[in-house]
């Protein structure tokens, strides 16, 4: 099948703006902007089935559908934060097949009205980030970014942000605080950012994924996407694969396509052979599966990574095999959340802290049982108190960590090989 | 000399990327322009954004020491900042750490006798499918080093020491 998001895999240079254009580019953005109204375009991504590729897959159509009308100007912001450990694809999306993520901005901005749209990315996307800005310019000299386009009353400006390395301003609301100039700490909500986003304006959200989407379903429409995929979980899914496989990568695949199928058939299968102990399939974020032959057979897709206890999330699937032990693992998340707590809630601040303790203290040969029985008791108090859900995710790894893998938690399961 | 004397092109794009009731939304670009003098920001530095944006100078430190990017020290002239996280570590970026270390005979957050690398180990890059993997940031920015080995690392910062002549 042809690649609808990697799209440089199968057409060379199409980085450049003439390639781009030969291909068809640019002639979406402009269909939509001269002969549709702002609420079919909404309409038109309800009915794709198009869910966000950020992690939590809320429905696309519809969070645009939330914008306040009665409150100007309307924002879009792209986010380009990427950090979860395990996620590498909107990297790969911005750096070779920059113009269709860019015309899937400005299909979002003229849907919601936004004349303004910015691009936010993290710090050490710098090199990243001038590509982009490059293009934007190409854009703008063709007149497909400014004022009055393709002959309409519609003007968009796209610009591009560095963040300055923090996890949490993938959170969309710490992301629209950094954005302002501040710390990038989350914000009580609601008010969600459809009514009360970037400088207090509505703003629509939405992942580099996302947005790269837009261009295809509208050139092909939105019957064409929703037969691709699963019912509930339309379309195609790029699948950052890392950890212990022979062919780490992004791997654009249809929803429902199984673990097996990515580890074994696009992965190249487990480094030495080994077999394979756990999944984390939402990155660093994720609770663990615990694997069997069975559970290899499971479809990717929202719903039925669920039934194996876990989430999806923005699909970065990290493969453990069985040298390796889940506590150092946990550790690793720990240390990671600990690092990345911005320190706003107490639960977070001060539970991360105390699960890294918990685990060093584990690590030095204190008590295990009674450290991990403590562990689990402090993981468990911060569950459903956090400000936002890092400190949620925080919790997952060591949750799930201790209780579908209990062996890795005894005086001989600790620490071990690894990599 | 101040960074509206140095860089006024830069400054005043960036100005204009935000409303004008919005500036303070400039800070973080401000700080890169500020860095790419010292590698870090100065207190001079610090203050002239703070008064072009209309912010005390305490809200750009709470700035800088929230974000990992910027710095309010100095350190190398390179800041090699190895990611040590989960999916790089199952690739072996750990070991690749320590091996380092112990060719350069620095420890973790040092910097080398010559004043050239501070060896960091950072979070995530996402560069997860080429461990071990790092990335340079120095006053030029930030550049990423992808599938490293020691040995290919060791060759680099040899060929950074001879096209620095100014270090140290």
């Amino acid at each position: 099948m042809a690649y609808i998001l990697l799209r440089h895999r199968d057409i060379p240079g199409i980085s450049r703006f003439d390639v781009y254009q030969k291909n068809g580019g640019f002639d979406a953005f402009n269909q939509v902007v001269t002969g549709m109204k702002p609420e079919a375009v909404t309409d038109l991504v309800k009915t794709s089935g198009l869910r966000g590729r950020g992690g939590a897959g809320f429905p696309t159509g519809m969070k645009w559908s939330f914008m306040d009308n009665k409150n100007w100007p309307h924002y879009v912001v792209a986010n380009a934060d990427e950090s979860e450990p395990g996620t590498f694809k909107d990297r790969e999306i911005m750096e070779k097949n920059p113009f269709q993520f860019l015309e899937g901005v400005a299909i979002s901005s003229f849907a919601v009205g936004a004349n303004a749209a910015y691009i936010y990315l993290r710090g050490e996307f710098a090199q990243v980030a001038s590509f982009l800005d490059a293009r934007i310019a190409d854009m703008e000299k063709a007149g497909f970014l400014g004022e009055k386009l393709f002959g309409t009353d519609y003007s968009l400006k796209i610009y591009t942000h560095l963040g300055a390395g923090a996890y949490i301003c993938g959170e969309e609301t710490a992301l629209l605080e950094s954005m302002e100039g501040k710390r990038g700490q989350p914000r009580l909500r609601p008010p969600f950012p459809p009514s009360f986003g970037l400088f207090g304006k509505p703003t629509v959200v939405n992942n580099v994924e996302t947005f790269t989407n837009l261009p295809m379903i509208f050139s092909k429409g939105a019957d064409w996407y929703k037969s691709l995929g699963t019912p509930d979980s339309a379309g195609v899914k790029l699948f950052s694969l890392s950890g212990r496989v022979n062919k780490p990568g992004n791997y654009e695949l249809p929803f429902g396509t199984t673990f097996r199928q990515l580890i074994y058939e696009h992965g190249g299968g487990v480094i030495n052979d080994r077999p394979v102990k756990a999944i984390m399939p939402a990155g660093a974020s994720s609770s663990f599966i615990k694997v069997d032959d069975k559970t290899l057979d499971t479809p990717m897709d929202y719903d039925s990574v669920r039934t194996l206890g876990a989430d999806l999330g923005s699909a970065s699937v990290i493969v453990i095999d069985d040298t390796v032990s889940i506590e150092w693992v946990v550790s690793k998340t720990v240390e990671f959340f600990k690092h990345e707590s911005c320190g706003k809630c107490t639960p977070c601040r001060e539970g991360t802290y105390w699960m890294f303790h918990l685990l060093e203290r584990m690590e030095a040969g204190e008590d295990v049982d009674a450290n991990t029985r403590l562990l689990l008791s402090v993981a468990k108090q911060m569950q459903n108190k956090c400000l936002c859900a890092l400190g949620e995710f925080a919790t997952m790894a060591v949750v799930t960590g201790i209780e579908r893998f209990p062996a890795d938690f005894t005086a001989s399961g600790i620490g071990g090989q690894h990599g | 000399m101040s960074l509206m004397e140095k860089y006024p092109q830069e400054v005043k794009q960036i100005l204009a990327k935000y409303p004008p009731e919005q500036k303070r939304s400039a800070v973080l670009p401000l700080l890169y322009l500020a860095q790419r003098q010292e590698g870090y920001a100065t207190r001079p530095a610090m203050q002239e954004i703070a008064d072009t944006l209309e912010i005390t100078i305490t809200d750009v430190a709470s700035i800088i020491g929230f974000y990992t990017l910027f710095h309010d020290e100095k350190a190398g002239k390179y800041r090699m900042q190895v990611c040590t996280d989960l999916p790089c570590a199952l690739r072996g970026a750990d070991q690749f750490l320590q091996e380092l270390c112990q060719n350069l005979r620095v420890e973790v957050g040092q910097t080398t006798e010559d004043g050239l690398v501070t060896i960091e180990a950072v979070k995530c890059l996402a560069g997860c499918d080429r461990a071990p993997m790092f990335q340079l940031q120095s006053a030029d920015g930030i550049v990423y080093h992808e599938n490293m080995t020691v040995d290919k690392t060791l060759e680099l910062i040899t060929a950074l020491r001879k096209s620095g002549k100014e270090v140290k």
